[in-house]
């Protein structure tokens, strides 16, 4: 395809559109940091001050001795003393607290003799969180010896080392995801409203009657978008290394490229959809709804792609975000290189490429199944 | 550009036969025919729904006909609309401008779809007849501009690659009685520069302005010819009376 005048025109014409409009150029810019913000801080598993309820029938030095112990780490914090069982389940109901410790009567002596066992009730509406719970209190309990003999007597010894993201916080590994999703929402609303724009105000009949082709339109108002996406992919990267402190291991060389790659791949799902939307509000709402749900839920975003039933699975080769996230928690968290990523990189392209070689082919055909009025 | 040699059927820009147009059930157009002549004013004449911008999108290569003929300077509306949009210029009612670009900007997309370079938009928008008000305002955004000016800024975006036919569809409609009379000074010298010029109007007094008429009524031709010999055929004094006449007359033969 060669650059023909006309698809400067369409080029020039689209980027005096961008700059025109500031407020819209700041809202594009400000929503994605906004975005890492609130939702790098909200979306967390690392569950800290698990609240706990303790039903002490002991009273014992020990027991006291335990509790002491728990509350030290952050992890635990005790929300309220129980005088007996039945006030278990009302607690749980009442929300007061995630698990209780139930430390029997008898449990100096019993510990004395090595056989000294507590029950720990966990709240399972929240099944994660419960499995956390029990997961940390188990730690607890080895790493203070109140798990007794293990340490001393156990025949082999693990000392796991978690690489990458040793401390394992959440926010390393949702934030780079965030980028992954915000992009793509942003890069398939802007095209797909950019488009619908011109049918509404008319300005669409009016290049068609022109000898201008339909790539040079798409190409033309696609590369303008390609620029604006890169910079706001730069601006949210720096935001979210800068505020989360997130590592970046990898080459930005690489990552700006595959980023391009990515951006293309996005917006080429906003031109699509404004072969079909002629209205703004019609083109927003789907794309929110092509890209919200599935980059958040079918990405591995949040839930691993490994682990999703077989025809779930097959769905995410249909989501951009799925590939963008594999490079940039590839780039950023372990430095990954580019002979490793070519794989999801070329799946982009190709996504990209097909997309809009469809749009083309519609636009062709796109105004004779429009209804005017006589 | 000039019109490819031998194609040009006897003098006529536009030759319509047979050419009709449905959508679902509905028929827009109904096997119309009529011809344009090189370099005439031609009007069409009808109410809102009588088939005027549907045929005029046929023309144009915006929608495909149902059936019939249609040739533009000798080429297939069917089947060579691609090489019929280098040739013809075309302006809705809607003036389709962009608001948030100036003037000059305006002038210069539009200019660039037909390829036109900086130096040549420059020179067509000299020459032309508005060059005075569209240099005054050629920094402004198209949004603050006065209507009539904007009219006629779409005018010269239409016009800008020297069109063998420009299309206008209602390009006065809701614009005020000078800057129509302005407006109308504008199309008679396209049309003495050779440009064919085709008009749908359901403003009457314009329908004086155009060298020949077709009045439209429900997606057929009621009757055509110079505005001279349709009054003298109906015997009106005017195109209002001889428009009213025609139409009424039809729809009281729908009654019955």
């Amino acid at each position: 395809m060669m650059i023909s005048g006309r698809l400067l025109a369409v080029m020039r014409k689209e980027f005096i559109h961008i700059i025109r409009d500031p407020r819209s150029l700041v809202l594009i810019f400000l929503w994605p940091v906004i975005m890492v913000l609130l939702y790098g801080t909200a979306i967390t598993f690392d569950i800290k001050e698990i609240r706990i309820g303790v039903l002490d029938f002991d009273h014992s030095r020990v027991s006291r001795e335990l509790l002491r112990d728990l509350t030290a780490s952050d992890y635990f914090r005790i929300s309220g003393y129980l005088d007996k069982r039945s006030e278990i389940d009302d607690g749980f109901l009442k929300g007061r607290f995630t698990a209780v410790l139930v430390i029997p009567a008898g449990f100096e002596k019993q510990k004395a003799l090595n056989t000294g066992r507590i029950q720990l009730i966990v709240d399972g509406s929240n099944s994660n969180t419960a499995t956390v719970v029990i997961q940390y209190f188990k730690s607890f309990c080895m790493l203070h010896q109140w798990e007794s003999g293990v340490a001393v007597s156990a025949p082999l010894s693990l000392h796991p080392r978690v690489w990458y993201n040793p401390d394992l916080k959440s926010a390393h590994f949702i934030v780079p995801g965030l980028i992954a999703v915000i992009l793509m929402m942003i890069c398939a609303q802007l095209t797909s409203i950019t488009l619908a724009r011109e049918w509404e105000t008319g300005t669409f009949e009016q290049i068609l009657v022109s000898p201008v082709l339909p790539h040079e339109i798409i190409l033309g108002k696609l590369a303008p978008y390609l620029l604006l996406s890169l910079s706001v992919s730069v601006v949210t990267l720096a935001f979210s290394v800068a505020v989360f402190k997130v590592p970046f291991r990898g080459s930005l060389l690489l990552l700006l490229v595959l980023s391009i790659v990515y951006i293309y791949a996005s917006l080429s799902i906003g031109v699509l959809i404004s072969t079909r939307a002629r209205t703004q509000q019609v083109a927003l709402l789907a794309s929110q709804i092509l890209t919200l749900l599935p980059s958040f839920l079918l990405s591995g975003f949040i839930f691993p792609v490994l682990y999703m039933p077989l025809v779930l699975k097959a769905v995410t080769y249909l989501v951009p975000a799925r590939y963008y996230l594999v490079i940039i928690r590839g780039i950023m968290l372990k430095g990954v290189g580019p002979g490793d990523l070519a794989q999801p990189c070329l799946l982009l392209v190709l996504f990209g490429t097909f997309l809009i070689a469809f749009s083309i082919h519609r636009f062709k055909t796109v105004l004779e199944k429009a209804p005017w009025a006589g | 550009m000039s019109p490819p040699a031998g194609r040009l059927q006897g003098g006529y820009s536009v030759v319509v036969e047979d050419l009709s147009r449905s959508f679902g059930d509905f028929c827009a157009v109904d096997r119309i025919s009529f011809q344009v002549k090189d370099g005439e004013i031609f009007g069409f004449l009808g109410a809102n729904g009588a088939g005027k911008t549907t045929t005029i999108r046929m023309l144009c290569g915006l929608i495909l006909p149902t059936s019939g003929r249609g040739l533009v300077e000798g080429l297939d509306i069917g089947k060579e609309a691609e090489e019929i949009r280098k040739i013809i210029g075309y302006m809705s009612q809607k003036f389709s401008l962009y608001e948030d670009l100036t003037v000059s900007e305006n002038l210069e997309f539009f200019g660039g779809l037909y390829g036109l370079s900086h130096a040549q938009v420059t020179r067509k928008v000299k020459e032309s007849a508005t060059a005075a008000d569209l240099e005054a305002f050629s920094g402004r955004r198209t949004r603050e501009i006065p209507l009539g000016l904007k009219q006629r800024l779409a005018l010269t975006c239409a016009v800008m690659h020297n069109p063998h036919v420009l299309f206008l569809d209602e390009p006065t409609a809701g614009v005020d009685p000078i800057s129509r009379r302005d407006f109308w000074a504008l199309i008679h010298e396209l049309a003495s520069g050779g440009t064919t010029v085709f008009v749908t109007t359901h403003y009457m007094d314009e329908a004086e302005y155009c060298n020949r008429l077709a009045v439209m009524h429900k997606g057929r031709i009621a009757a055509s010819g110079s505005p001279k010999s349709l009054k003298n055929r109906y015997q009106k004094g005017s195109i209002e009376e001889m428009f009213i006449g025609l139409v009424g007359r039809e729809r009281t033969a729908d009654d019955d």
